[in-house]
């Protein structure tokens, strides 16, 4: 069976070098500047708060809210992990924008045939069995790159190790049903703008909800609507026939 | 006459102007792209197109199905002179989302993806649907009128006889359609502010859409009443206003019933921007029109019932945009000002649909006094055009 994969950020071991900012956009051809945010030339960035470096991207939600509000289908989960995105299907509403609870993806917004942007989690290298782009070049091992399980052990062991330096809590394990990015911390996630509020069912559940009443509707809405037409119909037919029945003075040939 | 006539000439100038600047802003916008031509941002992806143009355009064409169902469904045939002006209202309501939509979608000329490939998991989807099936099917319920210029009783024929499949079909549609709006944000929990987010906002979608929808009906007709120098049905729009009042009550009872069981009533009297715009829609929208409604007095008086349904309408479209933009603002912690170029197109594709009106109505048969009534129903509707209130009206039949 397919593993899936999964990244592992341990922001005790980061140290804001930005290589994999560097190595992402060699990988993905994008110009080579350093960019202090996510935008449609780096799908990975630092953010820092007094001294620890967070490093964003596309979480790789287990069951994405992008893939699910988006009309056309554009995005994929692949069996690997990676959230990936078709641009030739993209109409461009930008719902996955509007959706995403990590605010990932990015528009091309001075383009006028503008496409989404978001990190693909390397999905041709790692589909080929490599390591992301990001994860290698990463010279403190603070993104490991590896199966989720393993991955997920790994940084129950490092909590367990050092208690008192790690937050006991493992963000993206449980978040929105879980996604491929873990991340282990020594400061409180919520201080390093984190969403830590968010739910634990997967986000498509609660546009789910809704949809899942659309048959309801449509077949016990369209048979009342369909009864009262037959009932009101009825009594109108009924009204005019006697009406008729009146006019002629009871001759009863009130055909019509 | 003079003075309707100067009136008159005064909209021209301001509609050329508009539709003028409106053009512009359609290059801008096709050539230079959505950064040129909006304030959008990553942060902000949705603005005045999707608030305004789609989400009020949608709802302010409710009126259509609402009224298709109480004349064709409940059989109450004597709103039947209303009916053939709503449903032009409702379906170029819909062109005009579509027209709306072609601006704002990013690659617009894919937007047949929608068809092909297919997401039923999402809302967006259902969206995209329900613009297709029920512009189909106003274009469809609306032909007979069209026909009729041109004497295809055939074809008359044909439509008249899948009207009641037809009917029911587009009153489903809608009700999806209207509700899914509301779905749409569903996915957006954390974003939207408590006082707007709410699991049940595809059913307040529903029910704010058929008042707004009634009171489009008031506004509609009283507007055409005044262009065309017709007669008023006071006494059908009467009645439409106390739909629309228990329409606003159920929403009401309902919107309440929800902040409570939330525990979100305190948010009520917290002092903060989103606390004002919340009170100013449901004040202007909902509690000044209701008790407006609920008077006899007012509903029986034009000034009353024009005023009611303005309050309603413009209540209506700040709950949209409310939901849309204040509701969103706080969390991404931007602020979003449409830019000129996003208003003129906005303010371009109303005046299209204005003028769009003014001339089908004039050219066609869409007021039913203006027509032989050569109809299956014979419930003339001289008989209602010459009923109490209207003999006041000066115009001739
Ligand atoms: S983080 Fe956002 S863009 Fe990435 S997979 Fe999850 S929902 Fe999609
Ligand atoms: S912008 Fe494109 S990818 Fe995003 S939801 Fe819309 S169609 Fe899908
Ligand atoms: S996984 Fe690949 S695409 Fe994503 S940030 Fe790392 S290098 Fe870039």
């Amino acid at each position: 069976m397919l593993k899936k994969k999964a990244m592992l950020i341990d922001l005790t071991l980061c140290v804001g070098c930005n290589a994999c900012q560097t190595a992402c956009k060699e990988a993905n051809h994008m110009p080579a500047d350093e960019e202090k945010a996510l935008s449609t030339t780096s799908y990975t960035a630092l953010d820092e708060y007094d001294g620890v470096f967070v490093r964003r991207m596309c979480q790789h939600c287990d069951d994405p809210t992008c893939a699910s509000v988006c009309p056309v289908g554009a995005f994929t989960k692949m069996p690997e992990g990676p959230v990936v995105y078709d641009v030739e299907k993209c109409i461009g509403c930008r719902y996955c924008m509007q959706a995403c609870p990590f605010q990932v993806p990015r528009y091309e917004w001075s383009s006028t045939y503008p496409r989404i942007q978001k990190c693909i989690m390397c999905h041709e290298r790692v589909s080929k069995g490599l390591p992301t782009a990001c994860s290698e070049a990463c010279p403190t091992g603070a993104t490991k790159f590896g199966d989720r399980d393993d991955l997920l052990k790994e940084a129950y062991e490092r909590l367990a190790a050092e208690p008192d330096k790690y937050v006991q809590k493992i963000y993206g394990e449980k978040e929105v049903g879980g996604t491929s990015i873990l991340y282990i911390s020594a400061v409180p996630f919520e201080n390093l703008g984190f969403h830590t509020t968010l739910q634990t069912t997967p986000m498509p559940q609660l546009t789910w909800n809704a949809l899942s009443k659309i048959p309801g509707v449509v077949t016990v809405g369209g048979t009342l609507l369909f009864g009262i037409w037959w009932i009101t119909n009825r009594r109108q037919e009924v009204k005019e026939y006697e009406q008729k029945l009146h006019d002629t003075n009871h001759s009863h040939n009130g055909k019509n | 006459m003079k003075k309707l006539f100067s009136t008159f000439g005064f909209w021209k100038v301001t509609a050329v102007a508009i539709m003028l600047a409106g053009l512009y802003s359609t290059y801008v916008r096709f050539f230079q792209g959505l950064g040129a031509s909006t304030n959008l941002s990553d942060t902000f992806p949705w603005g005045i197109w999707i608030g305004f143009d789609v989400l009020c355009g949608v709802g302010l064409a409710a009126g259509g199905f609402t009224l298709a169902a109480i004349v064709y469904i409940f059989n109450i045939k004597r709103f039947e002179p209303i009916i053939r002006p709503t449903i032009l209202t409702a379906f170029l309501g819909y062109v005009l989302v579509i027209v709306g939509l072609m601006f704002d979608l990013g690659r617009p000329l894919q937007i047949w993806h929608a068809i092909i490939m297919w997401n039923p998991r999402s809302v967006m989807f259902e969206v995209a649907w329900c613009v297709m099936l029920y512009t189909t099917v106003l274009a469809l319920e609306f032909s007979p009128v069209i026909l009729e210029k041109f004497k295809m009783t055939r074809t008359i024929k044909m439509v008249k006889r899948i009207s009641i499949p037809l009917i029911i079909l587009g009153v489903l549609l809608s009700t999806l359609h209207q509700s899914s709006l509301g779905s749409l944000y569903l996915i957006v929990p954390e974003k939207m502010y408590p006082l707007w987010y709410s699991a049940y906002m595809p059913v307040f979608f529903y029910a704010s859409a058929i008042a707004a929808g009634c009171a489009m009906v008031i506004f509609e007709s009283f507007l055409s009443s005044r262009a065309f120098n017709r007669g008023l049905e006071l006494n059908l729009l009467n009645e439409i206003a106390r739909i629309c009042v228990l329409m606003l009550g159920v929403y009401a009872v309902m919107k309440a019933v929800d902040l409570s069981d939330r525990k979100m009533l305190s948010l009520l009297t917290v002092s903060r921007f989103e606390t004002y715009m919340y009170w100013f829609e449901v004040t202007v929208g909902v509690i000044i029109p209701f008790i407006m409604f609920t008077q006899h007095k007012i509903r029986k008086n034009t000034t009353g019932l024009f005023i009611g349904a303005v309050l309603v309408v413009a209540g209506f479209i700040m709950n949209r945009m409310n939901i849309a933009i204040t509701g969103m603002e706080g969390w991404t912690s931007t602020t979003y000002i449409p830019s000129w170029t996003e208003f003129s197109i906005t303010m371009m594709i109303v005046t299209m649909g204005f003028t769009a009106f003014y001339f089908i109505a004039k050219y066609f048969p869409v007021f039913v006094d203006d027509h032989e009534h050569e109809d299956v129903h014979k419930y003339s509707a001289n008989v209602y055009s010459m009923h109490d209130d209207l003999r006041k009206v000066s115009s001739p039949v």
